[in-house]
């Protein structure tokens, strides 16, 4: 799990900083980017190992960024973000490639243990 | 106002008063439906009533008018035909005889007891010379020598030729008639010869007739004097007493009110042989318009009989309709307050899933940087309230996992609200919609015009959301126009995918700056009564079912707000 380059995408600066900055606490490489287009240049520019994507953007939408994502690089996994109580979405990002959806608020230990099933399940 | 329009406006204003007080209503619209129904009833129903006892009622005059007049003329020809033929007979006796023959007695009694076989009613014959002197007689009393010179009968065969008396009382009180007539013989001498009448023939000449008991026939005088026995009004010699028309006429049919109080028909025929008699024919009234009175007795009851079964009937009709109007008003109002109440609840629940997406990107920051503080604090072996500042930080984030708990109900109540995808006719929706209105359109005479496209496309969409996008922007309408305002709705297809519909009016209208804002939420211009949340919604009901909604407007021309929904709905996050 050390030095896993992580690449998280939300539009909330504050949100996706400060988690950035926690999970480099635990060891972890985050990038961060603020809105999907920025996200898709910066998978061209260096391959992550794990993306995870908030689902409600401005501009490029979440499923839209999925969805090129998984047409360019089907091997990196995407955990989606959602906010509570849209399972729904959840479901519907997990139809287009996902790997699993997680609820805003979030509980880091979960989204760490996310990622590593995430990249077990990697071949 | 044209003629129709006032028409219009009366049959509304009998039936729709605008107090809006519910008992009240549909009691005065019941009262109106019952006076409307029983006037157009019963008035033609009377005015035919009347016009046919009219008419009846003066064709059975003439039915018996007609029969009273001819019975009279027939039995006046026979009294004429009787005192005729017994002058004629005398006339020829004095024509046939000479004087010297007839001044025999013997000779007269003979041709007297010869007349007596072939005529009836001769009581007795005489002569009579120029001087007035009774030269012969035959016949029951002792008249031979009498002078008859200072009598007016005397003078008036002398003058007349003829002469036929009133009726009068013999020598042994039984009523008679003397006849005579006057033979002018040459040498300027003249014979007179005179009979005597018993008028007992009279009597059979009217039995004859065969009257009734309501009725009776006699003759009078010119004067009035009656002259044979009448059955209403005295003996013979009485005076007649009821008015009766003088001087010369065909036979007459009068109305007159007789001392006895009877409203009688009375015929009179003048005889006109030489006589003063009349034929008088008297009838009840009462008797003669029997079958008039059955008949109208038989009408009067089949009217109150139909008058009474309208009334029972119109009775029962208004009952069933105002029944019928008043369960459909309320079950209108019933669909409209669930309605309402849907609506309220599908507004609610849009706002709650507003707030919950909202405030979750607010929570999610506190919740990574009380994470991110509590990471650092516990990496932190140097710090010093590190077991205080972790139970702080965990107070905090234990906080955030209420708050996303509550958004989660939020957010579920909100789901139960989520849209139901139905097949839906447009056009039926709109005059679903418009069901809700059209009691407002009536009251205040709006002029609702709708030009819905046939065989628009069905499309597939959430109902009741329609419904609300509809009835908020066709509320608006109303709001916007004045009574007697015009709304216009057209629906039509724009594309292959899309269908239109646009809801004009020529209302106030909006400025460009309200237009700017009419889809803001919490933007209202009608001060207290507007949540400013209806256009608001409306829009985003729109825009979630993938359509669009366009506004033009001009000030003091209208409004027009066009919708535009995909045929299948795309949904989307709207807001």
């Amino acid at each position: 799990m050390k030095n896993l380059k992580i690449l998280l995408v939300d539009d909330e600066e504050e949100f996706v900083t400060t988690l950035a900055e926690r999970l480099e606490l635990r060891g972890l490489q985050a990038r961060t980017a603020l809105n999907g287009e920025d996200a898709l240049h910066m998978i061209e520019a260096e391959t992550p190992r794990i993306v995870i994507l908030d689902v409600m953007m401005p501009g490029l939408g979440g499923f839209e960024v999925l969805r090129r994502i998984k047409a360019q690089h089907p091997q990196i996994p995407v955990i989606l973000l959602t906010g509570r109580g849209s399972e729904k979405e959840g479901v519907k990002g997990m139809e287009l490639g996902a790997f699993d959806y997680l609820m805003k608020p979030l509980n880091i230990e979960e989204l760490i243990k996310k990622m590593q099933e995430a990249i077990k399940s990697q071949p | 106002m044209s003629s129709k329009n006032l028409w219009t406006r009366l049959i509304k204003g009998l039936l729709h008063n605008s107090d809006d007080d519910t008992a009240n209503r549909y009691r005065i619209l019941r009262r109106n439906i019952f006076i409307l129904m029983i006037l157009i009833t019963i008035i033609p129903l009377t005015i035919m009533a009347v016009i046919y006892q009219h008419e009846y009622q003066s064709s059975i005059k003439k039915e018996i008018v007609i029969p009273l007049q001819t019975l009279t003329n027939k039995t006046k020809h026979t009294f004429e035909l009787f005192f005729e033929e017994r002058l004629s007979v005398i006339r020829f006796i004095a024509a046939s005889y000479s004087f010297e023959e007839l001044s025999d007695q013997k000779n007269l009694n003979r041709i007297f007891e010869a007349l007596m076989d072939e005529y009836c009613c001769l009581v007795d014959l005489g002569l009579i010379n120029k001087k007035g002197i009774q030269l012969s007689y035959s016949g029951p009393y002792e008249f031979l020598g009498k002078n008859y010179s200072k009598q007016s009968w005397f003078q008036e065969v002398i003058v007349k030729g003829n002469y036929i008396s009133d009726v009068f009382m013999g020598y042994r009180q039984f009523p008679h008639v003397a006849i005579a007539v006057l033979r002018r013989i040459e040498g300027g001498r003249y014979l007179i010869l005179r009979s005597t009448i018993d008028t007992s023939k009279f009597d059979d000449i009217i039995a004859s007739m065969e009257l009734d008991q309501e009725s009776d026939a006699f003759l009078i005088n010119r004067d009035g004097i009656i002259q044979t026995s009448s059955r209403f009004y005295g003996k013979v010699l009485d005076k007649y007493p009821v008015p009766f028309p003088r001087g010369n006429y065909g036979p007459i049919v009068v109305e007159e009110t007789d001392p006895q109080n009877r409203k009688m028909l009375i015929a009179y025929a003048p005889l006109t042989t030489r006589s003063d008699y009349i034929m008088v024919l008297a009838k009840q009234r009462s008797a003669l318009l029997k079958p008039w009175y059955t008949l109208r007795s038989k009408m009067l009851f089949a009217f109150a009989i139909s008058v009474v079964t309208i009334i029972l009937v119109v009775f029962k009709l208004t009952d069933t309709v105002v029944k019928r109007v008043k369960d459909a008003d309320e079950k209108r109002e019933l669909t409209y307050r669930e309605f309402q109440h849907t609506h309220k609840l599908s507004s609610i629940g849009r706002l709650a899933a507003g707030v919950a997406h909202e405030i979750n990107n607010p929570m999610a920051i506190i919740n990574e940087k009380a994470g991110l503080m509590k990471d650092l604090v516990a990496y932190d072996n140097q710090f010093q309230k590190k077991e205080k500042f972790l139970g702080l930080i965990d107070s905090i984030l234990k906080s955030v996992e209420r708050c996303s708990a509550i958004t989660h109900r939020l957010l579920g109540f909100a789901r139960r609200m989520e849209v139901q995808l139905v097949e839906l006719d447009l056009n039926e929706l709109i005059q679903e919609t418009l069901s809700f209105l059209d009691k407002e359109a009536l009251y205040r005479n709006i002029e609702l015009i709708l030009h819905l496209t046939d065989n628009l496309p069905r499309i597939s969409s959430d109902r009741g959301q329609m419904q609300q996008v509809f009835l908020n922007i066709i509320n608006n309408a109303f709001a916007a126009v004045e009574d007697e305002g015009r709304i216009t709705i057209t629906s039509w297809e724009e594309d292959s995918d899309t269908v239109g519909v646009s809801i004009q009016d020529n209302g106030i209208g909006m400025s460009e700056e309200i237009l700017k804002s009419i889809f803001d939420p919490f933007f209202s211009t009608k001060q207290e009564n507007g949540t400013g949340l209806g256009l608001a919604i409306t829009y985003g009901i729109a825009k979630k079912m993938g359509g669009d909604i366009k506004v033009k407007s001009k000030q003091g021309e209208g409004t027009i707000f066009t919708v535009y929904l995909p045929k299948k709905a795309k949904i989307g996050s709207g807001e």
